[in-house]
């Protein structure tokens, strides 16, 4: 038990005293580059120690310098948690080799630039803060230190594109922190306490109508975070200009953490769902208009971004559901989903550098030039699309189904919102997979064909072609990332039964509780 | 719990003018915006925090009863550092964009007026602006002299 307790503190903490090593080697890449690498390995071994041992024991609970909960800040690792924190390390630690990988390849005077390891290691730092976080300031200090972070990596570089990017993404990214500050405040003052497991005590004891406006307010700035529609006009227009790692991460695992947060406290402060009903509206809505916006752009990235939004509302779906069958579903959901769509970013990193651009328009031949590549996007995609027997259709299946026990008509309509998004975001990625890299590259010219009507480009694309070439380690990252989603297809059934473990410890709360208080609530 | 009126009153003056000005085009009245919520936010968690009291320090005295609750003070402290830093990082962003949108990309590649400068030849001019320094100080000592 108390090398799990070290452990808790540690996942924070050794990606930030890495960010300060990486910050004072300044520009020395190649030990910049060794810093982070063992940084975030160490954090993927302790996040798989934390997992096995969680799984045994149940939660891990740091009372962080001895300050008992409710008066100091309390860190809790519960299975959730811990499968959150293991896979993202691993996409982080992916992506990364990835990035280097790139600026192997582009000499250590271009990207990625100094300040990007830094950067890098102190998103992971929130990321992980904000999954271990036992109250809900902490919470927000999490999200604070990745969301400045991610401004750093947005503009990256500083050029116009991603200046106006960042723009509006940093101000999207400030109204809705205050948002969640100001929730933090009223709970405070009306619960006195800001710590979880008090709160999953007081909050239901509060009158029904108090409870509805922390419970909304809280569920507003979250979706900001998360991109559920109508609150995700920003995500597909900041994303796709910054460069291919930083979106990848961005993508995989920004727009999550909105949800995971969302999972917490919906299932701990209020156990009763009352929001079920319009969740269920805005998750369908959510997986429509994302779909049909990626229907519609010429941008393989662009096109990515959409889909990204349209599948938080597979997510949203089932926590709206909130049955213990929909909510195993939604974390399988989760895990599948930040696997697949950072290793499709990270493949359309690829065919940038390949095709030296991401217009469908300009791209063809790809599958001669890059077969590799050609590979691994088509097997992401048909993961994306849900396609048996992957694990897209596993999650979608075990959600469909969870909708179906519920029986609603809203529910039912739910289920057909999905079976249609799923279907069109495999004709998305299918025309994108043949334009790029099926049709031969002598077509492109003149080309004529309806798929290709009426799509919007980038409409800040310069129409430049400018290819570059690609390392190994590049291709390889790549590739044991997709090797990681298919494991979760392989090994759908343990990881589903470990998904459902955790569904349960979050449908009753009493165990949170019991962990953090386990001499009774004060 | 009880809130002193002016604070209530203050709180949301600053939340209408900083969205009101936050709605503007110009980045830097976002930001001054964003500064307007951030401290109405901090105000929010202070109005949070209840009747005022003594300072929050235990004593083993009767004075502790009548202590002012500290997690709020602790939850702005930190809420006060994260918009600080927020902040610096939007006024390098404003400073950039000005840069772009006056000079372009073009304006990282212009000339540099210190290239070619060795360290000795940069301690030379830096020599010869610290004479005319000192000299400018002598005349002015000189001239105050006068005046006495």
């Amino acid at each position: 038990m108390n090398t799990m307790n070290i452990l808790v503190p540690l996942v924070v903490a050794i990606p930030l005293i890495g960010a300060a090593i990486t910050l004072a080697l300044g520009r020395r890449h190649s030990r910049q580059i060794a810093v982070s690498v063992v940084s975030l390995t160490l954090v993927v071994l302790a996040g798989a120690v934390l997992l096995v041992l969680v799984d045994r024991h149940g939660p891990a609970v740091v009372h962080v310098g001895g300050w008992q909960a409710p008066w100091g800040i309390v860190l809790v690792v519960d299975r959730l948690s811990a499968l959150m924190l293991l896979i993202s390390a691993l996409m982080l630690l992916g992506v990364l080799l990835f990035a280097v990988g790139q600026g192997i390849v582009d000499g250590d005077s271009e990207t990625p630039v100094s300040i990007f390891h830094p950067s890098y290691l102190v998103l992971s730092a929130g990321l992980f803060n904000a999954f271990i976080a036992g109250d809900l300031f902490n919470l927000y200090v999490g999200f604070e230190m990745l969301l400045s972070a991610s401004y750093v990596l947005l503009t990256l570089g500083g050029t116009g594109a991603r200046i106006r990017a960042g723009v509006t993404y940093i101000v999207v990214s400030l109204v809705s922190s205050v948002l969640f500050l100001s929730a933090i405040a009223l709970i405070y003052g009306a619960t006195g306490t800001v710590t979880l497991a008090l709160l999953a005590e007081r909050i239901p004891a509060l009158p029904s109508g108090v409870q509805l406006i922390l419970g909304l307010m809280l569920l507003l700035a979250f979706s900001v975070k998360a991109a559920v529609f109508p609150l995700s006009f920003w995500l597909p227009d900041s994303y796709p200009t910054a460069p291919a790692p930083v979106t990848a991460v961005f993508a995989g695992l920004l727009t999550k953490v909105g949800v995971y947060a969302i999972l917490r406290t919906q299932t701990l402060l209020f156990p009763e769902n009352p929001f079920s009903v319009p969740l269920l509206v805005v998750a369908m809505l959510t997986m429509l208009v994302g779909i049909l916006g990626a229907l519609a752009q010429a941008d393989i990235k662009r096109m990515l971004s959409f889909t990204l939004v349209s599948h938080i509302g597979y997510l949203i779906f089932g926590i709206a559901i909130g049955t213990p069958l929909a909510l195993a579903a939604t974390i399988f959901y989760l895990v599948h989903h930040i696997s697949v769509q950072t290793t499709l970013f990270l493949c359309a990193g690829l065919v940038e550098r390949v095709g030296g651009t991401t217009s469908l328009a300009r791209l063809g031949g790809m599958l001669t030039a890059a077969p590799s590549v050609a590979v691994l996007f088509f097997v992401g995609a048909l993961n994306l699309g849900g396609i048996p027997p992957f694990s897209g259709f596993l999650g979608k299946l075990a959600l469909f189904q969870a909708g179906a026990e519920l029986g609603t008509p809203l529910a039912y309509a739910g289920l057909a919102a999905g079976a249609a998004t799923s279907l069109l975001t495999l004709y998305a990625v299918a025309r994108a997979w043949n334009m790029a890299f099926w049709r031969p590259r002598r077509e492109v010219e003149n080309y004529e064909s309806s798929m290709l009507d009426r799509l919007t480009d980038d409409p800040h694309d310069e129409g430049t072609v400018i290819t570059k070439t690609v390392s190994p380690l590049m291709v390889g990252a790549t590739a044991a990332m997709l090797a990681l989603t298919l494991c979760l297809t392989a090994f759908a059934g343990p990881v589903f039964a470990f998904a459902a473990r955790a569904a349960a410890d979050i449908e009753a709360p009493a165990t949170y509780i019991d962990a953090v208080f386990p001499d009774g609530t004060p | 719990m009880s809130a002193s009126l002016t604070l209530v009153v203050l709180m949301a003056v600053l939340y209408a003018a900083g969205v009101y000005i936050m709605l503007e085009r110009s980045l830097t009245r976002v930001l001054i915006g964003f500064v307007l919520v951030g401290n109405a936010t901090n105000l929010l968690i202070f109005i949070m925090s209840g009747r005022p009291g003594s300072s929050p320090i235990i004593t083993g005295t009767a004075l502790d009863a009548g202590m002012a609750d500290p997690v709020p003070q602790v939850l702005m402290l930190t809420a006060i550092v994260i918009n600080f830093g927020i902040t610096a990082l939007i006024l390098a962003l404003i400073y950039r964009s000005w840069w772009l949108a006056r000079l372009g990309d073009e304006g990282d590649d212009l000339a540099d007026e210190h290239a070619g400068e060795t360290a000795s030849s940069s301690e030379e001019n830096f020599r010869s602006s610290s004479e005319d320094d000192a000299a400018v100080q002598a005349s002015l000592d000189a001239g105050e002299e006068e005046a006495r």
